[in-house]
């Protein structure tokens, strides 16, 4: 069983890393809509998928955050993707599994998921 | 919504919008009901907006002129039987109390309540957040303080490796509450 004691662990671990992940401008925003039509359309299993596969590949130049309504509820749940200097990317009727391949290749690799973007859903 | 925890988050959210730095999140569960209370110390409503509240057409946001967060939930407590107070006073906070009857057929699930509690944390890292958890006689606490006092200042909650660990160790209590009480999950 777990207790809260074990977070001085981890915590010990983070601080020998945590200049690494303030490092530069050059982070890659992701943000979650969690307002009323998000939640509603499944955005909480979305944000938890995109949390477990940051952690995994443990990204340290990538934050994953979240926003109201971002105004198209009928696409949710939505995610947008903020790398700097590009154009925002927005995802749209996300799923947990459609997560990991926009980790993988939008993330990492630098590639747009095009078949999951609203371009490709209007 | 599936899951009374996802009314939860949603609610929730309006407390962190209405600039709350603390906020108690209480969830209660008996053979009768399914309550939940949400109580923040934002900066409340005026007596006109809180009378208007339950209305979809009314929003403070400036965007659209609708919300649907209250409405939604209204209509869910009292497909069941039950009933929804909004109490605030202006510049003090608002408490929202919402009360299921769990024996009728329309009343959902708890759901997932730790994912519920680690994504509003996950939002919101600096919040003082107060998690009390209930089922008859069995309860669990889970306070902000507590994981601060165990990470130190530097570290943010939002970190999604703390985010996955506090999720799990919530999962771990729900399941032994849930033990306790014979419940199904």
């Amino acid at each position: 069983m777990k207790t809260l004691a074990e977070l001085q662990a981890i915590r010990d671990r983070m601080r020998s890393q945590i200049d690494l992940r303030d490092a530069g401008d050059d982070r890659i925003r992701v943000v979650v809509g969690m307002a009323t039509c998000g939640i509603a359309a499944g955005a909480r299993p979305v944000l938890n998928a995109l949390l477990e596969e940051v952690n995994k590949r443990d990204l340290k130049n990538v934050t994953v955050s979240q926003t109201g309504c971002i105004g198209v509820c009928r696409l949710e749940p939505i995610v947008e993707v903020y790398v700097p200097g590009q154009e925002k990317v927005t995802y749209v009727k996300m799923t947990p599994e459609k997560v990991a391949s926009i980790v993988s290749e939008h993330l990492v690799n630098g590639r747009v998921v095009e078949e999951y973007t609203i371009g490709a859903a209007e | 919504m599936k899951e009374i925890a996802l009314y939860i988050l949603d609610i929730a959210q309006n407390s962190i919008t209405a600039n709350a730095s603390v906020l108690e999140v209480a969830l209660s569960e008996t053979a009768e009901a399914i309550a939940f209370v949400i109580a923040d110390n934002g900066k409340g409503m005026s007596p006109q907006l809180l009378a208007q509240v339950s209305d979809p057409f009314t929003t403070t946001r400036t965007t659209r002129k609708m919300g649907l967060g209250i409405p939604l939930l209204r209509m869910a407590v009292e497909q069941t039987g039950g009933s929804l107070t909004i109490e605030s006073t202006e510049g003090v906070g608002t408490t929202v109390t919402a009360r299921f009857c769990a024996g009728h057929i329309d009343c959902p699930p708890v759901g997932d309540m730790a994912g519920t509690i680690t994504l509003l944390l996950q939002g919101a890292p600096q919040l003082e957040l107060h998690y009390t958890r209930t089922a008859d006689e069995n309860s669990f606490q889970l306070t902000t303080e507590e994981i601060r006092a165990q990470l130190g200042p530097e570290i943010s909650l939002a970190e999604p490796e703390i985010i996955l660990w506090l999720r799990e160790y919530l999962q771990e209590q729900e399941m032994l509450l849930r033990e306790h009480k014979g419940m199904k999950a």
